[in-house]
């Protein structure tokens, strides 16, 4: 389904209008009030861009340094074209550890490889161990938020679906009382499956460093007590020094959750005798990253660092939520990312699905010009995939009009302006369902400016 | 001063009111107004719908038409944030000098009284184009605290998009008329009997869904507020 059709079955889930109001509400004032808290936020943000724009322009020498780096700390790393690679990867390092499970930390890459399906095809089952992906995963369903995946669900509906299958009874509403439940449950899988999954937030390339940012003490677990650790990363996750991590971990989780630090930072390098996995493996996702990178325009979206803000601050997702993105990346990120990371001619209507209000571009954390990126994806929509031809011709017929005085002034008396919008896709139809028409009055602005 | 008027497309067909007004402040103000009577449309519709091979020509047109002018005035913060944000990928570097009326009399001209009196209780709605796109500020507020006898009350969830954005109002209609419903609820909580903008386009699509439901309250654009003399 494409987001305009999708998003009118979306609009009118009540529970979720009213969770996704009050979620991001909440936590716009949050990121507002720890963002004011910094009095060099504007230049750190420019940093923020710069660290990955280094990184970005120059990718192939940063991973490989990267390699060398993990390689020489006792890593193994890997590189993956696409989905299919770096599933098939994971299953063959799992079984090769000797395990039919693995415990995962919450990641994007994951999700957007759809790694727990490919695995549960080769006979492997994944454990979400985030509590709102174990939420989605118990529930056979699809997150619908970067950060908060279970954004659309109510606290009855979790306790219901704990009951059901996780075998708990008599459980509460109260927030303290599910986690607890969670808890339990995902106790037992940290101690006894042997292969733990990841995504990253950052690696550095001098140092080999990968960095794992989260706020529930799960993936500290998952990187710490099993004696194999994969981690899937987006081969632009990769930033150029240990030091840019100050600038990064400073933007990150104020943008995120509006924190001034987020409760667990995991940093590793490589593997250490004695403490923590004694297998790391590094699996570097390309996944339409290098297409991505080709365009000059649209590359900038590599920058981002899923923060999420964007999120939280767009109108038509705090509507339309999650899923009417139909893609891992909801948002405004999702609409300039799905297009570009996998078939533009997949994903058409995501361009449009922004009223360009700029809001996005405001708060996030690497500058990314959503706005402009957006404009940029409808032109090669309309060139590589071809337009509507109604709507073509009613953008050539005013095109034509406006490109002449005479033929646009004879428009306005015949209210030909008018006349001509009829021709776009049903719009004028669209436009009265909420909407009373514009009347044009009897005379233009120029009948009146040669009058006087 | 000698200023150059961009009334826009759609002022000059479906709101030449605004485009009145502004000749009026300025006039008022004791500076010239020219309307060169070449000027059709800037482009954005056609370069925000994709169309950037149909808005080029538009924009080269528009570089010809104002490019002689020192100051060029514009009651239309979005068609300014066209000229300025995506003119320069368009025409190169002959881009002309277009401000938004707002910016233009505070910023420019350093003027925040207009000498206007408008005895109604008003809220504002900075459009986005006019918040964010071209950082306007509180430059309409400080020209609207001024006029006499207003009453002005803040609009709540001020800085939310009205859900209009051109062609988005039709591609995605259903989003478009959610993101009005919550604009309009905001406009009627502040029980203003007029509700004001620097953007037509977004005072349409505001002002129909008023009307629409017999709401009982006005659109009026900024400019016509600093226009009225009782
Ligand atoms: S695009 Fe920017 S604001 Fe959105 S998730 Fe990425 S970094 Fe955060």
């Amino acid at each position: 389904m494409s987001f305009p059709d999708a998003a009118r079955v979306e609009l009118d889930k009540a529970q979720q209008r009213r969770n996704l109001r009050k979620a991001t509400t909440t936590i716009r004032a949050k990121r507002a009030a720890v963002v004011a808290e910094v009095p060099d936020w504007e230049p750190l943000r420019d940093e923020g861009a710069r660290v990955k724009d280094e990184a970005l322009h120059d990718l192939a020498t940063h991973l490989e340094r990267l390699e060398v780096a993990v390689t020489a700390a006792g890593g193994t790393v890997h590189w993956a074209r696409d989905a299919a690679e770096a599933n098939a990867l994971v299953a063959r390092l799992t079984r090769a550890a000797g395990s039919d499970e693995i415990i995962k930390v919450k990641s994007m890459a994951t999700d957007e490889i759809g790694l727990n399906a490919a695995l549960a095809a080769e006979g492997i089952t994944a454990h979400e161990t985030d509590l709102a992906e174990l939420i989605v995963a118990l529930a056979g369903d699809r997150p619908s938020h970067i950060l908060v995946p279970a954004i659309h669900r109510n606290r009855a509906e979790i306790r219901d679906l704990f009951e059901a299958e996780l075998g708990e009874t008599g459980l509460s509403t109260d927030p303290a009382a599910l986690t607890a439940a969670a808890r339990r449950h995902l106790r037992e899988r940290f101690l006894r499956v042997k292969v733990g999954v990841s995504g990253a937030n950052f690696a550095v390339a001098e140092t080999g460093t990968v960095c794992v940012v989260e706020s529930e003490g799960n993936g500290r677990m998952c990187t710490t007590l099993p004696d194999t650790l994969i981690t899937v990363m987006g081969i632009e996750k990769v930033i150029p020094r240990h030091a840019d991590l100050a600038t990064m971990l400073t933007l990150l989780p104020r943008s995120s959750t509006g924190e001034r630090m987020n409760p667990y930072t995991s940093l590793w390098t490589g593997v250490t005798p004695g403490d923590g996995p004694r297998d790391f493996h590094l699996i570097l996702l390309d996944n339409g990253r290098t297409a991505t990178l080709a365009d000059p325009v649209g590359r900038d979206a590599l920058r981002c660092i899923r923060c999420s803000a964007c999120l939280n601050s767009c109108p038509v997702y705090e509507r339309a939520g999650g899923h009417a993105y139909g893609n891992t990346y909801p948002g405004p990120i999702g609409a300039i990312l799905a297009p570009q990371l996998a078939e533009l001619r997949d994903h058409t209507a995501l361009p449009w699905a922004s009223s360009l209000c700029g809001a996005c571009y405001e708060v996030c954390p690497v500058k990314i010009d959503i706005p402009t990126i957006l404009v940029h994806l409808r032109s090669r929509v309309v060139r590589e995939q071809g337009a509507p031809p109604s709507e073509r011709l009613a953008m050539e017929a005013m095109a034509r009009v406006f490109a002449s005085r005479r033929r646009y002034e004879a428009a306005q008396r015949g209210a030909r302006l008018a006349g001509l919008a009829a021709h776009l896709p049903g719009p004028l139809r669209t436009w009265s369902g909420v909407r009373e028409p514009p009347q044009a009055p009897r005379r233009t602005f120029r009948d009146w400016w040669r009058s006087r | 001063m000698r200023i150059a008027l961009f009334v826009t497309c759609l002022n000059d067909t479906f709101a030449p009111s605004a485009g009145r007004a502004t000749v009026e402040v300025l006039e008022r103000l004791g500076h010239e107004v020219v309307f060169p009577e070449e000027q059709t449309c800037c482009g954005q519709m056609h370069a925000n719908t994709g169309y950037a091979d149909l808005a080029a020509p538009l924009a080269r047109r528009f570089a010809r038409v104002f490019g002689g002018f020192d100051a060029v005035v514009s009651p239309s913060a979005s068609c300014v944030a066209m000229v300025r944000g995506q003119y320069p990928g368009l025409v190169g570097e002959t881009v002309p000098n277009v401000y938004e009326l707002s910016e233009l009399l505070v910023d420019v001209l350093g003027v925040e009284d207009v000498g206007a009196t408008f005895a109604h209780r008003v809220t504002y709605h900075p459009t986005c184009h006019g918040l964010r796109g071209l950082g306007l500020g509180d430059a309409p507020l400080r020209l609207l605290r001024n006029v006499r006898e207003i009453e002005l009350v803040e609009l709540p969830e001020a800085e939310t998009c009205c859900g209009f954005g051109g062609t988005f109002a039709v591609k995605n209609a259903d989003t478009s008329a959610a993101m009005l419903t919550d604009k309009l609820r905001c406009v009627l909580d502040t029980g203003a009997d007029v509700c004001t903008a620097g953007d037509s386009s977004c005072l349409l699509h505001i002002g129909g869904g008023l009307r629409r439901q017999r709401a009982g309250v006005r659109t009026l654009h900024l400019a016509e507020i600093l226009a009225s003399t009782g």
